[in-house]
């Protein structure tokens, strides 16, 4: 659902990668999301001070080198019930954001870049002649999502997702945060289940918040092998003697173990005639595809897992010593089909693009779109992210306690506010801090030698 | 990046004066009128070509043997002495003409960035080495331990790309990733902890990213001061030269519909089966097939449409009718209507956008699920030979399209399924979806006149 909105332009933005969350249609309650609820999470559950923190990178601090009018101007913007969608919403601090969410309830709010000047007041800026309305700061985002990988996945299509085709997350997310760190060099990343299908990631250190659109775009290149679509059959082209060294990695260390040991069974990707001859499309040799379906024809049972024995035969043949490169290339073409990471990449290429806040809750499903620890992302399981009716049915039975507490802490929201706190808020905090205070003296030494002159 | 030039034989001891100038600032020559419009003239000549051989997809090394050619051909002079002179007067007089749209900007600064890249990559190592300091670039090269440690995923990176290790040397520089978007987007360099390693052999990538950004920037003054002193001080001298000289060749844009090409809806499918280039008639089959378009597409199309004389009311009616089938009439008005006032310039920033060109669609590179781009180039031969019957070109035509696809002339190849599609013979080539679109019209049109009279 690339950039479903409108793009490019310097006050059109493009709306929230997941844009088929939007399908909602009026006035429907979905499985216990309703603005009653919501007011009740947004007043006892939604973690403000948390996201305040996090948005103002070190900026709300006492130090000189704080730059106060950071948070104002970052853009925030909410869907509400009745469809109404504000944009260019901004706040100066905790509670006014706090008071705002809390008052409009909105059903989704979206997060957007830090601008020039504050977005709100944006038509002020706009009479001069030179456009100083404009994005300066803003997180490297990526955008997966399931409904993507529709022509790899045979157990559910569109918007659904099961435990069976989730993995294909899993992968991705193992895939991505690995090359942001080790290649990229980027320590601060969270990533976020969007509610329904897909993961959102989140890159906040300095260095990516103050990326231009073409450094943008060439990391989002970076990470794309999908060169073809069904116009052009491969959907894969490793060409070359070699593969870059990420590509290995990403291919020897989790693409390969998930495909011959996951996948390939729990997707039947070999199964009957239809599904093979997907995979045999991809090989460019008649004599090799046409003896693997000799064998295939023959359905005999075995024990073993018939797509396993298949595959094994497959490689067999196309890595024999006698092959030609390209031939043997196609078996890692095959499995990087099936298994590597498909991004949006309209999402990750402009600063301008909005994306779902954290601890959003997903209208459709109800489910709150909670970190993701990338560390044990396997152990994460959508089906059993907490629901705000669930959450809110916890905050009840608990009964109520003594003021001040933190009413999250009492519901299954918990480990996911912590995580977000101990994992990737105060890390981040710190390295802000120690960035005001060094570009500051900084600052400070270069007046200094100036004054000298 | 292709190529080995380790050996290369070492600049002759005559031209060891720099032969690339950066034209960092403007020469205080003396020209004749005359040279001031020849040189202008044959610079263009060349910046054309560049073009044309970038909207067929011609390789590195392809395009650096035809900027060696052309620059020949055309930049050379009969003194010596002139040469150097002709190159940089040549390049301030099409700065004047081609400063004084945003457009015209966009143009020139691609081709004179490609020129330069080419010339660049033509020059000795020690003679790329002297323009890397005459541009101030502050990178070190890596030590040789440090060369050591990194030295098999080097080597990997050069495999991947189609080189050896010793290709560029053995020298490597140590650079931030941002400085080189575009080899970090192409994968072709080993990228670890945020820093680049960057063969000898690609620093014509720093240094053309420098040399874009000063260029960009002066192309900006330089209008300034255009419209500001020089327009009115030269109106009855160079005025009416550097006016005369930008339109002579960047061809018509197509962003206004001649009046003799508007279209109606209820034509419009009996008009897409008649005229429509293969790209449009491919995406506006898709459009009807599953009501609805990726954003690539529906840019690559509305624009095409507009151009076409489709008006902005139709053209929302048109667009309606197909997506509100998948998503609704009210998920259209509320999410993809904007888009389309966006192309006829009635949101945003208000530009009245152009439809795309050969060249823009050429070089797209449209992902899974994308259906634009050009079938020339993005189709498997398979599917182009289907669609190709489907359109009525004959097998014997069949065929010599597929020669120029295989030879990457898309133009070419469009060019002649013109002709077999129409019966006629078509010596202008197709440069633009919208001429084959207009000229299809006029060839249909003097036909049924011809028949009815």
């Amino acid at each position: 659902m690339a950039g479903e909105g409108a793009e490019n332009g310097r006050d059109d933005m493009i709306i929230d990668g997941s844009g088929a969350d939007q399908q909602r249609q009026n006035n429907l309650i979905f499985d216990g999301v309703n603005v009653n609820y919501l007011k009740l999470y947004y007043g006892k559950l939604f973690p403000h001070a948390d996201v305040f923190k996090w948005m103002s990178y070190g900026n709300d601090g006492k130090h000189p080198g704080c730059d106060h009018s950071y948070f104002g101007r970052r853009e925030f913007s909410f869907t509400l019930d009745n469809d109404i969608y504000l944009r260019f919403q901004s706040f100066s601090g905790l509670s006014e954001m706090e008071n705002s969410i809390r008052e409009k309830c909105p059903f989704k709010i979206d997060i957007g870049p830090v601008y020039s000047v504050d977005p709100a007041r944006r038509h002020a800026y706009a009479q001069g002649s030179d456009n100083v309305f404009t994005p300066v700061e803003r997180e490297l985002i990526f955008d997966i999502d399931m409904s993507d990988y529709d022509d790899v996945r045979y157990c559910c299509s569109g918007a659904d997702v099961c435990l069976d085709c989730w993995p294909l997350m899993t992968v991705a997310i193992k895939v991505l945060d690995s090359a942001l760190r080790d290649d990229f060099g980027f320590n601060h990343i969270l990533w976020v289940y969007s509610g329904r299908r897909g993961v959102h990631c989140w890159v906040c250190d300095g260095k990516a918040r103050r990326l231009n659109n073409e450094q943008r775009a060439a990391i989002a290149d970076y990470f794309r092998v999908y060169k073809g679509n069904e116009n052009s059959h491969k959907m894969v082209s490793l060409l070359g003697q070699a593969l870059h060294p990420f590509l290995v990695r990403a291919h020897n260390e989790v693409l390969k173990i998930f495909f011959e040991e996951k996948l390939l069974s729990t997707q039947n990707l070999l199964l009957d005639e239809d599904r093979y001859e997907k995979i045999l499309g991809m090989i460019p040799d008649e004599s090799i595809t046409s003896e693997l379906r000799g064998k295939w024809a023959d359905n005999r049972r075995s024990k073993e897992d018939i797509n396993v024995v298949r595959w094994q035969q497959l490689k067999h043949m196309l890595q024999s010593g006698k092959q030609k490169l390209h031939l043997r290339r196609c078996v890692e073409e095959i499995v990087f089909s099936f298994t590597y990471p498909r991004l949006d990449m309209e999402v990750s290429r402009h600063m301008n693009h909005l994306l779902k806040a954290p601890f959003c809750v997903h209208p459709k499903t109800g489910r709150v779109c909670i970190p993701i620890d990338p560390n044990c992302c396997e152990d994460f399981d959508p089906t059993a992210v907490p629901t705000l009716s669930k959450i809110l049915e916890e905050l009840n039975t608990e009964g109520s306690r003594k003021e001040g507490d933190n009413e999250w802490d009492r519901t299954s929201l918990g480990d996911s506010v912590r995580y977000f706190r101990s994992s990737f808020l105060q890390p981040l905090l710190k390295s802000c801090k120690e960035e005001i205070e060094s570009s500051y003296s900084a600052k400070l030494q270069e007046s200094k030698n100036s004054l000298n002159w | 990046m292709e190529g080995l030039r380790s050996h290369r034989k070492p600049a002759e001891a005559d031209d060891v004066v720099p032969t690339l100038p950066l034209y960092l600032s403007a020469p205080a020559l003396q020209v004749r009128l005359e040279d001031f419009e020849l040189y202008a003239v044959d610079r263009l000549r060349v910046l054309k070509e560049i073009s044309d051989g970038l909207s067929r997809g011609k390789k590195s090394d392809e395009m650096e043997n035809l900027v060696r050619e052309l620059w020949k051909l055309h930049m050379s002079h009969p003194h010596a002495s002139e040469v150097v002179n002709k190159d940089i007067i040549s390049h301030f007089v099409l700065r004047l003409v081609y400063c004084r749209t945003e457009e015209l900007r966009k143009w020139f600064l691609s081709m004179e960035t490609s020129l330069f890249r080419y010339r660049f990559r033509s020059e000795t190592h020690e003679a790329q080495r002297a323009l890397m300091a005459e541009f101030h670039l502050p990178y070190k090269t890596v030590t040789s331990a440090e060369y050591e440690n990194v030295k098999d995923k080097l080597s990997q990176v050069a495999r991947s790309t189609g080189q050896s290790l010793s290709s560029g040397d053995g020298i490597f520089y140590k650079v931030p990733f941002e400085e080189v978007p575009e080899l970090v987007a192409g994968r072709r360099v080993y990228i670890q902890k945020g820093q680049a390693y960057v063969a000898m052999n690609q620093v014509v990538s720093l240094v053309v990213t420098q040399f874009r950004f000063l260029l960009s920037k002066a192309l900006v003054l330089t209008n300034r001061k255009w419209t500001t002193m020089i327009r009115e001080q030269e109106k009855d001298r160079l005025t009416p030269l550097v006016e005369s000289l930008s339109s002579s060749y960047l061809g018509p844009d197509y962003s206004q519909p001649r009046e003799f090409t508007e279209i109606s809806l209820k034509d419009i499918d009996q008009v897409a089966k008649s005229s429509f280039p293969l790209c449009m008639r491919h995406l506006f089959e898709k459009l009807r097939e599953d009501h609805h378009l990726k954003h690539g597409g529906r840019m690559q199309l509305g624009l095409f449409l507009k151009g076409v004389g489709l008006k902005l009311d139709d053209a929302l009616a048109f667009w309606k009718a197909e997506f509100s089938r998948k998503f609704g009439a009210e998920r259209f008005d509320k999410e993809y209507a904007y888009s389309i006032r966006h192309n006829y310039g009635k949101e945003g920033k208000r530009t009245d956008y152009t439809p795309y060109s050969c060249q823009k669609i050429i070089s797209s590179m449209p992902g899974v699920g994308d259906h634009h781009g050009c079938p020339y180039r993005h189709f498997s031969e398979e599917n182009l030979r289907a669609a190709l019957g489907r359109m009525g070109v004959g097998s014997r035509a069949l065929e010599d399209v597929m020669e120029k696809v295989r030879n990457k002339h898309y133009q070419l190849a469009c060019t002649l399924t013109f002709e077999a599609v129409h019966g006629t013979s078509y010596v202008a080539g197709i440069n633009h979806p919208n001429q084959y679109f207009s000229d299809s019209k006029k060839t249909l049109e003097s036909r049924n006149n011809a028949n009815t009279a």
